[in-house]
């Protein structure tokens, strides 16, 4: 049985100046956007802002210079990124490309793909999507339908990708396709795929209004879509590992217990307002799992950055991460009792319309709780 | 990472060994029944596990919060039922003002927050402490008390109290009223460096870790059980239901042992300027111990509801210790007012600076 033990671990001292950078950052680029923007958190879209983050040197931290990148730990990086959350910075557009994309590409891609793509993508230019889940695949990531098949000088697509966020906005999307349909094993033949989404022509992006009426996730079908050789990332037919690598890294970031930040910030400022009981019961109790969780984050940071294998703790923090995030507009409606208004409410009444709502998609985003359970679940011997 | 000190490993091992070999089901029934553990104890004082938190030039061990909590966990896990925690408690709160310690177990008292005892300058204690944790079995205890305003620590012998309620947790460990009106061993001031409204946080942070180690026993107990009981002609561990019950648990352990090892390291960084950690640590363990209690209770079934399994010893203990010292709620509370006068701009730096 694996331990579930999280070794305390501490930032190292240094990291207090790349916290001091990004808030003098913040001071001058967001100073008066207003909480229910910031309660967008990571999913808050805007280029402009992402080229600045990129002109800061905010992007690509941890890439070599030679690519782009400004050869930083993988604390400072962290540092960089709570900061930007706990100031609910809208980060969406570089947040994909920065994360995940340019370190696969980095570590899987060819060199003509590394010097093309990653540079733009550590100056906030080149911007990113997932194409992983289909209409009829979605926990069951293995049994997706979208093909490549072979032609002159590359691949053609065909099938259809689905809650694809971003994709009506960014640039390309890194999508797992099948490169070969006679496999006994329905986890041999998928292969990761680079996809210039504005450049190729077959390819139809249509946005889906999510229940709060935005426009974040899309369908995108793919007809006869050309895709050349030298944007298969890794091995042809090796794509499914070189996924769950990926989506083991992406568990146990900040972001799997900020998405709710706002919302506390604004219960405390009401909790100050009236300090009965209720209210400093509800603040404690969330400032208890924020920071639990942030050093159960910061834990599996230290794990990263020493070369041991997180995935199995990385999957405990989204599972506590996320129950909590989602428990925090529960608690915030149960303390007080006021009605979430998301136009013409106070600070505290819009950031709770907007949480309130985005709040479902917490626990199904990057794996759903079922399958992050059945992880650590295996983790457990039981499996 | 900072890594295990070297004390903490040794401590750790020689701990487990000796708690998961001296300890069976039937020393905790016994106990329960009221029978004093003399011989477990004894084995407990030749390998200075009381001593843990008292410095080397003293007889102790000389480990700070970091290694008590591995001992403390274990008393936990093991469910030890004698006052090693409680020991370790007052020993460190004797060498605090410079006392020394005795042999034999300790406790001590108050330990409500809303009540106090007094001392006179000629060293005679009065007043009334509940509930105070193997009151009846001890032969001294050490007290916080006040001369006139001055806090002090004394230490007080049997002689000095009467027992005027035997009362238990529903783990039933002992839980006794003391009326004290004798004479105190030795007493001394509390250095001003020592925040006397702090203290009640220490034994918080203590019950935190045997929560945390009860916790630890629970998710292995309830994972065997998983893999072992078969229904339907399988485990029912290989049920998805079960699964993620037990995947839930996991991660309820998990997060509170990673709140009780922060507050202990930051205990030794800082002092009793942790009392955020501590606060933290008793609002997550003390939550932790009422959803991981309830869960393996349900895989059990009806025989981890019976006397004769050896469940209970550790369920029983986590409804108890998790209203000892503080409830979550009375910690959220105080946490919370002290957060909320400052507003909710000042809650991340506040957070990441500590």
């Amino acid at each position: 049985m694996h331990s579930f033990r999280f070794e305390p671990a501490e930032l190292p001292p240094e990291t207090a100046e790349i916290r001091a950078e990004v808030r003098d950052f913040l001071d001058k680029n967001l100073s008066d956007y207003p909480s229910v923007m910031r309660a967008r958190s990571w999913a808050g879209y805007d280029a402009e802002f992402s080229a600045k983050v990129g002109q800061a040197g905010f992007l690509g931290m941890t890439y070599p210079k030679e690519y782009g990148g400004h050869g930083r730990t993988a604390f400072e990086r962290y540092v960089m990124l709570e900061e930007m959350l706990a100031a609910g910075a809208p980060v969406s557009a570089h947040w994909i490309a920065d994360r995940q994309s340019g370190p696969l590409i980095l570590e899987f891609g060819t060199e003509d793909l590394k010097q093309r793509i990653v540079p733009a993508i550590a100056k906030g230019e080149a911007f990113f999507c997932i194409g992983m889940s289909e209409p009829d695949s979605g926990s069951d990531l293995a049994s997706i339908r979208t093909k490549a098949t072979r032609t002159e000088g590359g691949w053609l697509i065909n099938g259809t990708k689905v809650w694809t966020s971003g994709a009506h906005l960014v640039h390309y999307m890194i999508a797992l396709v099948r490169t070969n349909t006679d496999v006994e094993k329905k986890h041999d033949g998928m292969s990761q795929i680079l996809i210039d989404l504005r450049e190729t022509d077959g390819i139809t992006i249509r946005p889906i209004k999510n229940m709060a009426g935005e426009e974040h996730f899309n369908e995108c079908v793919f007809q006869d879509a050309f895709v050349p050789d030298a944007n298969i990332i890794g091995t042809e037919g090796k794509g499914w590992a070189q996924v769950m690598a990926e989506l083991a890294f992406e568990r146990s970031g900040p972001e799997r217990y900020m998405s709710s930040y706002q919302l506390i910030l604004e219960l405390l400022n009401e909790v100050s307002k009236d300090t009965g009981p209720a209210g400093a019961r509800a603040a404690g109790r969330l400032v208890a799992h924020l920071a639990t969780l942030r050093n159960m984050s910061i834990s599996v940071a230290a794990k990263l950055q020493s070369g041991e294998d997180p995935a199995l703790d990385g999957s405990v923090v989204k599972e506590l991460g996320t129950l909590f995030e989602q428990s925090v507009p529960v608690i915030a409606h149960q303390t007080f009792d006021r009605e979430p208004s998301l136009e013409h409410g106070d600070d505290f009444a819009q950031t709770l319309a907007y949480v309130t709502q985005a709040a479902p998609s917490f626990s199904l985003r990057g794996g759903t709780r079922e399958i992050v359970r059945g992880i650590i679940a295996r983790g457990l011997g039981l499996r | 990472m900072s890594g295990d000190s070297e004390l903490r490993t040794i401590l750790g091992d020689q701990v487990n060994r000796l708690l998961a070999d001296r300890i069976s089901k039937g020393n905790l029934e016994e106990a329960e029944a009221g029978a004093s553990q003399e011989k477990l104890w004894q084995a407990i004082e030749e390998n200075g596990l009381p001593s843990v938190l008292i410095p080397e030039d003293k007889g102790g061990v000389g480990g700070g919060w970091d290694e008590a909590e591995v001992v403390i966990r274990a008393a936990g896990k093991y469910q030890a039922p004698v006052p090693l925690v409680e020991s370790i408690l007052a020993g460190w709160l004797l060498s605090l003002a410079g006392l020394d310690m005795p042999t034999g177990m300790l406790s001590i008292a108050p330990v409500r927050p809303d009540e106090a005892l007094s001392i006179t300058k000629d060293g005679r204690v009065s007043g009334t402490a509940t509930r105070v944790p193997w009151g009846r079995g001890v032969a001294h205890l050490a007290v916080f008390c006040r001369c006139d305003d001055a806090p002090m620590i004394a230490l007080v012998p049997s002689e000095a109290w009467s027992v005027t309620l035997e009362d238990r947790n529903i783990a039933a460990e002992p839980r006794d009223t003391l009326n004290f009106d004798g004479q105190a061993l030795a007493f001394a001031a509390l250095p001003d460096s020592v925040d006397p409204d702090r203290l009640f946080a220490f034994g918080a942070l203590a019950r935190s870790s045997q929560i945390s180690g009860a916790l630890e026993s629970v998710l292995e107990q309830t994972v065997q059980y998983a893999n072992d009981r078969t229904q339907f002609g399988q485990p029912i561990g290989k049920f998805q239901a079960v699964q993620q019950e037990l995947a839930r648990m996991a991660g309820e352990v998990a997060a509170a042992g990673a709140a009780v090892e922060c507050a202990s390291r930051a205990v030794d960084r800082g002092g009793s300027g942790a009392g955020f950690e501590m606060a933290v640590a008793k609002i997550r363990a003390s939550e932790a111990a009422s959803i991981v209690a309830g869960i393996t209770h349900q895989t059990h079934g009806a025989i981890g509801f019976t006397y004769e399994h050896s469940l209970h010893f550790a369920t029983r203990r986590l409804w108890s210790w998790r209203a000892e010292f503080g409830s979550e709620n009375y910690w959220a509370e105080a946490l919370g007012r002290s957060l909320a006068s400052h507003g909710g701009q000042a809650l991340w730096p506040y957070l990441v600076n500590r």
